[in-house]
Parts: C-alpha cells; sequence; structure tokens
C-alpha cells in the first residue's frame, strides 16, 4: 500500500427524506424507493413542482432553524460511539452548502434573526452547539459544493493542522430555490429520468449528510480512503456546461490518475437529468476513456440535493460497493446522450473496490474524487 | 510567494500598495475602473456587484502582471474568501418573489445568487481550466486565508493563485484585497 499515508472515512451519516441514518437511506435506495412527491400550491408558489423533501415537523427544536437541525442531527449521528471529542481543537467542521438558510430573507420569516442568513454565522451555530473552538469553514462553490468540501478535508488533513475533519453537506428547498430553477426552465414537471432520451429536467431535494475522515499510516482492506480529487473550470459559461465537458474531463482525468479504468466499479455521476449536463457528462467520460465504465446517477431517489449532494452520493456510492453492487439510475430506460454510457435502471453485481464521483454546477465548476476501499494497491 | 496586489473599498483603490486615481465612488467606481482599465468586455454590464468587483480587482492584478495572451491554461486556481456570500444577489432575488401579486422570478438574477459564479466570470475571461472554489467565514481572517490557499497548492497542476478576500454587502459596501500567489 506504498508508504504514502491516507485520508480515510471513518464515520458518517445521511439524514433525508428516504431515512435518518446512511444505512436506512441506502436499504431504501437499493429497494427502489424514491422520496420524490408531486406538490401544488406549496410555500404559495404558482407553478407545481416534484421534489423529495424532509418532513420538517419531525425536527421541534426552535433554538435551531431547519437547516441547522437537520445538519446537527446529521452530525450527532455520525459522531456517535466514534469516540472523538467534537470540542478539540484538533477537529474541523467543513459545511458545505449553497443557499443555507436563505429562506430567512422571505419577509414573512419571523421566528430567526436575520444574521443567520449568513453562511459562517449559519456554521457557528453548529460548531457552538458541538463546542468546537475553530473558525468553520463553509465552501459554497454551487453544486459541486460537496465534493470540494471533501477535498478541502483531505487537504487540511494532509498538511497534518488537525485529527479529525468533519464534512457536513446540507440544502433545503425553499420558495427561494425552487422558483429560481422555474424561471430557469430545469425542473421536470415529472420525476427526473437521468441519461434518458426523454429527460427533461431535474428535481429538487432535501438532505444533510456527513463524513469524517481523518489521516491514517495504514489502512484495512474494509475503511474507504479518498484518494485524489480535482476541481476544474469550464471557462465557458457562467450558467450552461461546456460543449466540450471541458472541466469535467479535465477533473476525472486527475482523479483518475494512473489507475486503469477497468479498476472502476462505477462513476456516480451528476445526472441531473437535465438536457444538458448528463449529455455534457457523457462527453467528459468518454474524453477521459472512461465510457466502458458503469455510470449511475442517484437524482431519481432523492433529487438534486445541492450541497449535500456530493457527500450523500459518495457515502450511497461505498454502501454499495460494500455490498458488491452497482445501484440503478432511476427514472432512466433509454440511453439519450450522444455517447454510449453504461447506464442501466436495475441493481448490477461489481466485485470492484474504487468509484469515482463526479459533479458539475453554475459558475462553470466540475469535481471529480476517487474512492478506493481498502486505499489503492501499486 | 505573493508577486501582485490589489485592493478595492467604494473610495480607495491600490494597485501593489499604489494609490490610483479616480473620480467616483461605490459601485460607479467599478464602473470607473473598468472603463479605464477593461473597456472591451461588455458582459460586464451584466453582472451582479460581486462579480464586476471580482472582475475589476482581477483585471488591474493581471495588468500589473503584464504579458496577457489570454491563452488556455490549467495551472492557474481562483480561489476566493468572504462573509456575505452572495447576499446582496440573494437580497435582489427575493424581491421579484417577495410579493405573490407581482411575481417575476428572473434567471438573470437568480444565477448570481451564488458566490463562486464571479470565479466562473474570471475563468471565462482568462481561459482558466484550472481550480475554481468559494470560500464563506464568519469574518476576515487573514490565517485562514492564507492556511487554505497554501493547502490549495496540494492539487498536482496549480502553480499560482489568484486568490483573497472579495466581500459585497450592497453597491456601497464591499472590500477586493486580492493577490496573485505563486507556489514556492
Amino acid at each position: 500500500m506504498g508508504g504514502r499515508s491516507m485520508i480515510v472515512c471513518v464515520a458518517h451519516n445521511i439524514t433525508s427524506p428516504l431515512g435518518m441514518t446512511t444505512a436506512e437511506n441506502y436499504a431504501a435506495v437499493k429497494a427502489g424507493m424514491s422520496a420524490l412527491k408531486h406538490y401544488d400550491g406549496l410555500w404559495g408558489l404558482p407553478e407545481p413542482f416534484v421534489a423529495s423533501l424532509i418532513d420538517r415537523k419531525a425536527f421541534t427544536d426552535d433554538r435551531y432553524t431547519i437547516v441547522e437541525q437537520i445538519v446537527i442531527h446529521s452530525i450527532s449521528k455520525a459522531l456517535e460511539n466514534t469516540g472523538i471529542d467534537s470540542a478539540s481543537a484538533r477537529v474541523l467542521f467543513i459545511l458545505s452548502t449553497t443557499k443555507g438558510n436563505v429562506f430567512l430573507l422571505d419577509k414573512r420569516e419571523t421566528g430567526f434573526p436575520q444574521e443567520r442568513v449568513k453562511l459562517g454565522v449559519m456554521a457557528k451555530q453548529v460548531s457552538n452547539h458541538f463546542k468546537n473552538p475553530n473558525e468553520s469553514i463553509v465552501v459554497s462553490n454551487a453544486c459541486i459544493s460537496g465534493v470540494c468540501a471533501q477535498i478541502e478535508a483531505m487537504r487540511y488533513l494532509e498538511s497534518g493542522e488537525y485529527d479529525y475533519v468533519i464534512v457536513c453537506g446540507v440544502d433545503v428547498q425553499s420558495a427561494f430555490i425552487v422558483s429560481g430553477f422555474q424561471s430557469f426552465k430545469a425542473l421536470s414537471p415529472d420525476e427526473c429520468k437521468p441519461f434518458d432520451a426523454n429527460r427533461c429536467g431535474l428535481n429538487l431535494g432535501d438532505a444533510a449528510a456527513t463524513i469524517i475522515f481523518t489521516k491514517k499510516d495504514k489502512v484495512t482492506e474494509n475503511e474507504w480512503v479518498a484518494c485524489r480529487g480535482a476541481i476544474r473550470n469550464d471557462a465557458n459559461h457562467i450558467s450552461g456546461p461546456s460543449r466540450t465537458g471541458e472541466g469535467s474531463y479535465r477533473a476525472l482525468k486527475v482523479a483518475l490518475g494512473d489507475l486503469k479504468a477497468d479498476d472502476v466499479a462505477f462513476i456516480n455521476a451528476h445526472g441531473t437529468a437535465t438536457p444538458y449536463n448528463d449529455e455534457m457528462e457523457s462527453i467528459a467520460i468518454e474524453r477521459a476513456g472512461l465510457a466502458g465504465v458503469p455510470v449511475n446517477s442517484l437524482k431519481g431517489y432523492f433529487g438534486h440535493t445541492m450541497g449535500a449532494a456530493g457527500v450523500l452520493e459518495t457515502l450511497l456510492s461505498m454502501q454499495a460497493v460494500n455490498d458488491h453492487n452497482i445501484l440503478g439510475t432511476r427514472g432512466f430506460e433509454t440511453l439519450g446522450v450522444t455517447h454510449k454510457l453504461d447506464v442501466s435502471n436495475q441493481n448490477r453485481p461489481t466485485n470492484k473496490r474504487a468509484f469515482i464521483k463526479l459533479l458539475s454546477g453554475f459558475g462553470g465548476c466540475n469535481a471529480a474524487l476517487l474512492f478506493a476501499k481498502g486505499g489503492l494497491h501499486d | 510567494m505573493i508577486k501582485h496586489n490589489v485592493y478595492i473599498s467604494p473610495d480607495k483603490v491600490l494597485v501593489d500598495g499604489k494609490a490610483l486615481t479616480h473620480n467616483e465612488k461605490g459601485s460607479a467606481l467599478l464602473t470607473e475602473l473598468y472603463r479605464n482599465n477593461v473597456s472591451d468586455y461588455p458582459k460586464f454590464f451584466k453582472m451582479d456587484t460581486l462579480s464586476k468587483l471580482g472582475f475589476v480587482a482581477s483585471e488591474l492584478l493581471l495588468n500589473a502582471e503584464g504579458n496577457r495572451d489570454f491563452e488556455p491554461r490549467e495551472d492557474r486556481a481562483v480561489i476566493f474568501f468572504n462573509k456575505h456570500a452572495s447576499l446582496q444577489a440573494d437580497t435582489h432575488y427575493q424581491s421579484t418573489i417577495q410579493d405573490p401579486e407581482h411575481f417575476f422570478p428572473s434567471p438573470a438574477a437568480f444565477v448570481y445568487t451564488l458566490p463562486n459564479i464571479v470565479t466562473g466570470e474570471i475563468a471565462i475571461r482568462n481561459k482558466y481550466f484550472g481550480e475554481t472554489s468559494f470560500i464563506v467565514v464568519e469574518d476576515y481572517d487573514e490565517k485562514i486565508i492564507e492556511r487554505n490557499l497554501k493547502n490549495s497548492f496540494q492539487d498536482p497542476m496549480t502553480k499560482s493563485i489568484i486568490g483573497g478576500w472579495l466581500d459585497c454587502l450592497d453597491e456601497e459596501h464591499f472590500e477586493a484585497k486580492i493577490f496573485l500567489l505563486y507556489k514556492d
């Protein structure tokens, strides 16, 4: 396994409409369940929409906003039985979110001080709850934030500044976010169909997902290692993906490195089911020489959970590999992208131990991160 | 190693510590800086204030570096930090949906409700395929910025970074404190 130290996942949690733990979420997804539902008239929005929403009434601590509560729940669950002292100065909190408490800007919201709409102030609520003395950082890099936050965590651990980094990705839907995506004509009127010929847009979702990393010199065969990742820009358009898949292709190339495509169990793509995103990913995957590797998208189960997506989808991919399974792409029927990707709506067996998480977002940003169970063998 | 730096506030502009003379203040200052130092990039006028601030600050920084050839490159990152994320754009977008009787959400307003859009604007202008990132903290903290950017050189391809503080509350309250950082 070489002499180099490795960044290892030591604990995790997913809090979503499909469950309050990673195991519950994985079991639900494996069984083909989806939290996507039709909503009409919710939050006073004039147009109906389909989304995966957490039951707000299940969270009753009125000291914290719904966003802060699901973050605190997710981190608390991840910390259970780990022995990690969240109050230690050797522990850093990194949050990943696009919009945090943005719903507080609505003049009808009066329960919390406006100050909490600032992401740093929101992060302070969380770190104070866990009595952590460090200044938290909040990665707000559009829809790739969840992978960027994990790359940040790897770097902080690599530099030796901290013993543990707790990464929590979160976003909670609101009239603000849903109306914005509606104005972009980016939402599907029904359940989304990633990579499908009839895909016509995305669905949005609520979730928080936590992953805790540490650095180790030796790992066992069952430990998950975050190997290498990259963030790259398309340098093309602030709200449309590159026609050449430039940023995703370049990020994939770094993540794959000298690993053979044949050793990758699957690429867990962004797969939002917008016509442009999925097409762009097919181009990038093909250019990176990975067209033979199975590809899946989990958006048909949770919708697009924005700041949570990178962490949530990473954790489900780890569970899938542990279970020798490539999760099916719910909503997919007939391939509808230019390059021939290996997508299926069924769960499929695998014995491979590595996968790549791929994301792209507004601002032309893209991120890819390679994970390997037991680390990479030279 | 820091090679060049730019400071812009609503009434002050410094390039490598030297004051630039100007007539305007606030967001009008950003337009004045654009007209005097850029002038051939009309997309500027579509940007929100945070992006205008980051765009003109990066232009002054790159003009100070010189030899601008606009050749595509992957070895330069753009990484900013602030405390207000995209709050001005958020507040503006919220005003387009606040009143159910006048509900006109605008995609042009919505796209700027992400702080990292400015990093994309700079990448597009300069054909940078490298890392772009945006990090929000509770308050300005030089140490957090310094450590984070040092860590960013762990990316095997990153050789230089346009980085630093880029914060905007509204058209009268903003601050850019950015620099061009080279790998040691």
